[in-house]
């Protein structure tokens, strides 16, 4: 609760210097969305305000929710309860405004097996009613690397390259919100590398982005927010830092004289011989530990601090412990 | 508009990519009816007096290639968009479920008429029969094609898996059609399955369309019109209905 207090302060000081009138709308607005397919509850009452120009990260075990949440926000799916609105704009009243600033790269590798790439974003710029919008379709190919497949038909392209179209389709009407659901899993590293170099573009440029990955060094290097979700509700919401300073905690590897105090096994993820590796919540609790081992009359030989990463900060959240 | 036009382009331009398929295969066995049944029954049925079997049977052929073309587009691409993922480009859109059903609608009755006409013009080495009142021949040309995209569409959305759309379309579509009269006049009946008959909404649609060529018709073209119309607008707006309602399309 202080995390989520904290941060939406935060979001509020840097809004407020961006938008010194509060006049305008949040990029993502979710507010108490509710889902429940069956016996699932899906999503259990969300709330989450995304201010334009933010990179913010989606995270979350498989089945937490992330994509429900992201077919609310683009009307694949309707809430049983809540709000949800893009730039303003309610995505279920006034559903044709909010699409058309948003732009959706779907988890599912999905494609029209009928036309080639070129066709494929020409149909796609016309459904969001642009006409001749060749200059931006070269250059969302350039980008994508499409380029010397634009006259090839879809069915023709491989796992990588038809990833890369579901991204360029997402992208034909220049969304000023952009909503990324998975999009580099299965696809090479050049892949990821370009997508990156592009996405962060579009952001410098003003573009919101959210992003959803199970990478989590790239959720952390390149979102200044993140969002954890577990079953169907925010667990933390912070800038990524905050998160990695109060919830990561930090390792130390030691290397003593003689045995690991009793008191300090629950801190061990790993040990060879006289050679531990603790995790600890804070990096004050690294003054008890030394105090235990002075207690004890055991010598430190060599010690080496680690700052924990996202991992770790993912893997409290959801529950599970550090192996 | 732009994205209805968008929508309706991507429609025709799916099916010009595969016109073999969609066009020219529904005009070949419409010729095969034509040549087998007329071959066999010309020589001992007269429908209409003065009216060849060979010639009538035309308009019956055309209209039941437009009905079953009409529902094939738009239930099967809307199929086909839900299986394999790609209906999520449209669905992403800011295209109002109207302009959804009016696109696929429209290019359901499209391609309908191109077949309808497609079979009239192979036909013509066959027989010509006369063009008594254009007017009727394309107002229930162009209501049976759109009655038929908008049951596609509904069927489209209801159907999950491409077996239940065969299904539909085995077992209401084609009893439907055989049994509305392509190959005979509803007179020629016992009365049990003339009054049941009666109940099927394609036999007014090819009664009225046969009823411009030849000038008469089984019952009155203006109950044909209505009956047909009904039925148009009664699948108009359940479809619609469904669309506004996002079903087995939005979760």
């Amino acid at each position: 609760m202080a995390l989520r207090t904290c941060c939406r302060y935060a979001v509020m000081i840097s809004h407020s210097r961006r938008d010194p009138f509060n006049l305008m709308p949040p990029a993502i607005d979710v507010r108490q969305a509710r889902k429940r397919y069956g016996q699932l509850q899906a999503l259990d009452g969300v709330d989450l305000r995304i201010e334009q120009g933010e990179f913010v990260g989606l995270l979350g075990p498989n089945g937490a929710g992330k994509t429900t949440l992201i077919n609310l926000l683009a009307g694949l799916a309707l809430p049983d309860d809540g709000q949800l609105s893009i730039l303003g704009h309610n995505v279920v009243k006034q559903y044709r405004a909010s699409r058309r600033v948003l732009g959706v790269v779907p988890q599912e590798l999905a494609f029209d097996p009928f036309f080639t790439v070129r066709e494929t974003l020409r149909l796609q710029s016309g459904f969001f009613g642009l006409r001749r919008n060749d200059a931006w379709i070269n250059e969302v190919m350039r980008h994508l690397d499409l380029t010397g497949k634009a006259d090839t038909n879809m069915r023709r392209l491989s796992g990588g390259m038809k990833r890369r179209v579901l991204v360029a389709q997402a992208l034909v009407h220049k969304p000023p919100v952009i909503v990324l659901d998975e999009p580099t899993a299965g696809v090479d590293v050049e892949l990821r590398q370009s997508l990156w170099r592009f996405i962060q573009q579009l952001n410098r440029e003003g573009h919101t982005i959210l992003l959803t990955t199970h990478y989590l060094e790239e959720a952390e290097a390149l979102c200044t927010r993140i969002a954890m979700l577990k079953h169907g509700r925010i667990v933390a919401l912070d800038s990524t830092q905050n998160l990695l300073s109060n919830l990561a905690g930090c390792r130390v590897r030691l290397k003593l004289a003689g045995c690991l105090p009793v008191a300090l096994l629950p801190h061990v993820v790993e040990q060879t011989n006289s050679d531990y590796l603790l995790a600890l919540p804070t990096y004050q609790a690294l003054e008890s530990v030394l105090a235990e081992l002075r207690m004890a009359g055991v010598a430190v030989q060599e010690m080496t601090l680690q700052q924990s990463d996202l991992e770790e900060v993912f893997l409290r959240l959801v529950g599970r412990t550090v192996q | 508009m732009l994205s209805f036009y968008s929508l309706l382009y991507k429609e025709v331009f799916r099916v010009w990519k595969v016109g073999f398929q969609t066009v020219l295969a529904p005009v070949l066995t419409a010729l095969l009816y034509l040549l087998i049944f007329s071959h066999v029954l010309a020589q001992h049925v007269e429908v209409y007096p003065g009216v060849h079997y060979t010639a009538f049977l035309i308009p019956g052929l055309m209209m039941m290639a437009m009905l079953q073309n009409a529902f094939a587009n738009s239930s099967s691409s809307l199929i086909q968009s839900k299986i394999t993922g790609n209906i999520v480009f449209v669905l992403l859109a800011p295209i109002a479920y109207w302009e959804f059903f009016a696109a696929y609608v429209l290019a359901s009755m499209l391609r309908g008429l191109v077949v309808g006409i497609g079979v009239y013009l192979a036909a013509l080495w066959f027989a010509q029969p006369p063009l008594q009142f254009p007017i009727w021949i394309i107002v229930f040309a162009v209501l049976g094609s759109a009655m038929l995209g908008s049951l596609g569409v509904v069927a489209g959305m209801w159907a999950e898996k491409f077996d239940q759309l065969a299904g539909f379309q085995n077992f209401i579509i084609m009893p439907l059609t055989f049994l509305s009269g392509v190959f005979y006049s509803i007179h020629s009946l016992p009365p049990f399955w003339q009054e049941l008959s009666r109940f099927n909404p394609f036999f007014y649609v090819i009664d009225g369309f046969r009823y411009g060529f030849f000038g008469v018709s089984d019952i009155s073209p203006w109950v044909s019109l209505m009956v047909t119309s009904g039925c148009m607008l009664g699948l108009t707006l359940l479809s619609l209905a469904l669309l506004k309602s996002g079903y087995k399309l939005r979760y």
